[in-house]
């Protein structure tokens, strides 16, 4: 994958630039996407910031949004291929303002990760992390509908710019309505249900989950990624994640099937397989 | 008012007439028709559609023509419609499951594609699906022996259906099936790609329009991989690639499935494709349908996620065994309880 080996270089000198011209030390924002100049992103023919691409974080949030360093595999055949690299986390302010209650139920989510993660069984991955889950997600952009269609699950969000409603129930992927301010798509997601999570680590939020997303160009191939969530249930107050998101340039990039449901189904469901008739 | 197409695509020019009661003329294309544009000048596909229909792929046994009569298609939808309902007593088995009569589930209580049309299958001229060559068959046969290697569709999921197990629907095809409910799809579009979304089981085709050629034969999924260009106004899919494990009519992988939508009223794309298998087939074999517009929005079909009946359907038939063993007067095999383990 020479291509992406590619990216990773131009997203490690991106950040080292960024590092080096920072002028005043700030609060720990290693997930804080690079400041960029302005930039004036290309338009559709309808007039917008063109947003239409194929799209993946380069980073280890899907593993613990917060800083983290590396640990071992949970599951001892799999040594170093399922082992957690380390990360410096995307969470503004470096972490999740828990409730004393919820801080309990994410320590009980991660001792217990295997059983309770719900990307270990394919479920829909909810918001955001879908965004900076390790794998591509394309952006099919129209007047009306901006749609984000996901590698993982082949989850989808549409993103209703025209013709806004409430929810109309809960969702998996939530309930998103759009705006264009100035150079960023600002998008608001409600309508969730309380069963995603943010990471492998056990983040979760429950069904008054509210994002407000920022997907903002920042030059031809990376966009800044913003979200702010906020979920009284869950949390003291709204918190930031910020990451960038990079283009997939290769001339044959392209979403490709991970329909993971028949790879979990042995292990959803295997225990209730017919036995041998006799033994 | 009720609307019929007639094969538009292999008749461009023919207008068919077709009063009925006191239903105003149809027709299929006017010729007068302009398709609308994008803003960067594509013919305009986007919106909400669906292509639920009575119209069956093949021509019914004992149907020798290719057309009904306006008022054999209306007695016909009558009775089917009917009889959708009719599978729902209170009380039943089948009531427990889906209640057609209820929720708009039946597929008379949308909008659905209205036809003539005796068989979906225009090409061969007799409406059915061409007969297998003798590779087919015995290709047919080896996915058999394979097949009931798994063992009944209560043994373990893996043995049941595809739908049952969330894992694929008729929708997103291709080519793109009725579903008997929530047939919906939605069209965007963007330059240089067309998007379709199946709202069962939110399945997504997105079909670059760039020319690139389809991927390396070791690439295979599920729906396969399609590549799209304008042939004048019509949209035009090629879809390769297939991975074989979810036969249309026994097709193989070597499938190659040609679309062709095209927007023939603002309420209507004509729908036609092209079956192109030569492990099964001697000859290509083509049908046709339509996508009328409709409402939206697409909802949110986390169907694996709520997959509660393929959960139950193991659970009851383990019972089963379980009770059946107990009756026989000796301790069942299943009597180390896989049932009390936990599952989702």
């Amino acid at each position: 994958m020479r291509n992406r080996f590619l990216i990773a270089t131009s997203a490690a000198l991106l950040m080292a630039v960024a590092v080096t011209m920072a002028q005043a030390p700030q609060a720990p924002a290693a997930g804080r996407a690079a400041a960029a100049p302005a930039y004036r992103a290309p338009r559709t023919p309808d007039g917008k910031p063109n947003l239409n691409g194929i799209w993946q974080a380069i980073n280890e949030a899907n593993w613990d949004i917060e800083a983290h360093s590396a640990a071992p595999s949970p599951i001892k055949e799999l040594g170093a291929t399922g082992a957690m690299p380390a990360g410096a986390g995307i969470v503004e302010g470096g972490t999740i303002p828990y409730l004393p209650e919820a801080l309990k139920k994410k320590k009980e989510n991660q001792a217990d990760r295997l059983k309770l993660d719900p990307e270990v069984k394919c479920y829909l991955p909810g918001v955001p992390r879908a965004v900076y889950m390790p794998y591509p997600f394309q952006i099919i952009q129209s007047t009306k509908h901006i749609m984000m269609l996901h590698t993982y699950a082949g989850a989808v969000r549409t993103i209703y710019m025209a013709d806004q409603t409430e929810a109309p129930a809960d969702s998996w992927m939530g309930w998103s309505n759009g705006k264009w301010e100035g150079e960023s798509l600002v998008v608001d997601t409600k309508g969730f249900n309380d069963q995603s999570w943010f990471d492998r680590a056990g983040n979760f939020h429950s069904d008054a989950l509210h994002v407000v997303e920022r997907f903002t160009p920042r030059s031809a191939d990376t966009l800044n990624y913003e979200a702010t969530i906020e979920d009284s249930k869950t949390f003291s107050r709204p918190w930031k994640i910020s990451l960038p998101l990079y283009r997939r340039v290769e001339q044959n990039a392209m979403i490709m099937e991970f329909r993971c449901v028949e790879f979990v189904e042995d292990l959803l469901y295997g225990h209730l397989k017919k036995q041998p008739a006799s033994k | 008012m009720k609307r019929y197409v007639v094969g538009g695509f292999s008749r461009p020019l023919l207008v068919v007439a077709i009063a009925i009661a006191s239903n105003a003329l149809v027709i299929a294309q006017s010729p007068s028709y302009r398709t609308p544009r994008t803003p960067d000048g594509q013919p305009d596909l986007q919106g909400f559609w669906t292509n639920s229909t009575y119209v069956p792929l093949e021509r019914p046994q004992g149907v020798n023509k290719p057309y009904y009569t306006p008022e054999e298609a209306e007695a016909r939808i009558k009775k089917a419609a009917a009889a959708e309902s009719a599978q729902t007593t209170p009380g039943t088995t089948a009531d427990v499951h889906y209640d057609f009569s209820q929720f708009g589930l039946d597929r008379s209580q949308s909008t659905f594609v209205r036809s003539l049309r005796t068989s979906l299958i225009v090409d061969p001229a007799d409406g059915r699906v061409p007969p297998y060559s003798e590779e087919g068959k015995r290709r047919l046969a080896a996915r058999e022996t394979e097949a009931k290697k798994l063992g009944g569709r209560w043994d373990s999921a893996e043995a049941n259906q595809l739908d049952d197990r969330c894992i694929i629907m008729a929708g997103p095809g291709p080519p793109m099936m009725d579903t008997a409910y929530n047939a919906n799809y939605q069209i965007v579009q963007t330059t240089g790609y067309v998007m379709i979304l199946t709202e069962m089981i939110h399945d997504v085709r997105i079909i670059p329009l760039d020319g690139r050629p389809a991927p390396d034969a070791r690439v295979r999924q599920w729906m396969g991989v399609s590549r799209g260009r304008w042939d004048g106004d019509t949209l035009v899919v090629e879809t390769t690639n297939f991975n074989g494990k979810n036969p249309f009519q026994g097709s193989d992988e070597n499938l190659k499935v040609t679309e062709r939508f095209r927007r023939v009223a603002d309420d209507t794309i004509e729908y036609r494709f092209t079956i192109d298998d030569p492990t099964m087939w001697a000859r290509t074999w083509t049908a046709e349908s339509a996508m009328k517009k409709t409402v939206g929005p697409i909802f949110e079909h986390a169907c694996h996620e709520g997959n509660f009946g393929l959960y139950n359907t193991l659970v009851g038939a383990r019972l089963e065994e379980q009770r059946a063993a107990e009756a026989a007067g000796r301790r069942g095999g299943s009597s180390d309880a896989p049932l009390n383990k936990e599952s989702k």
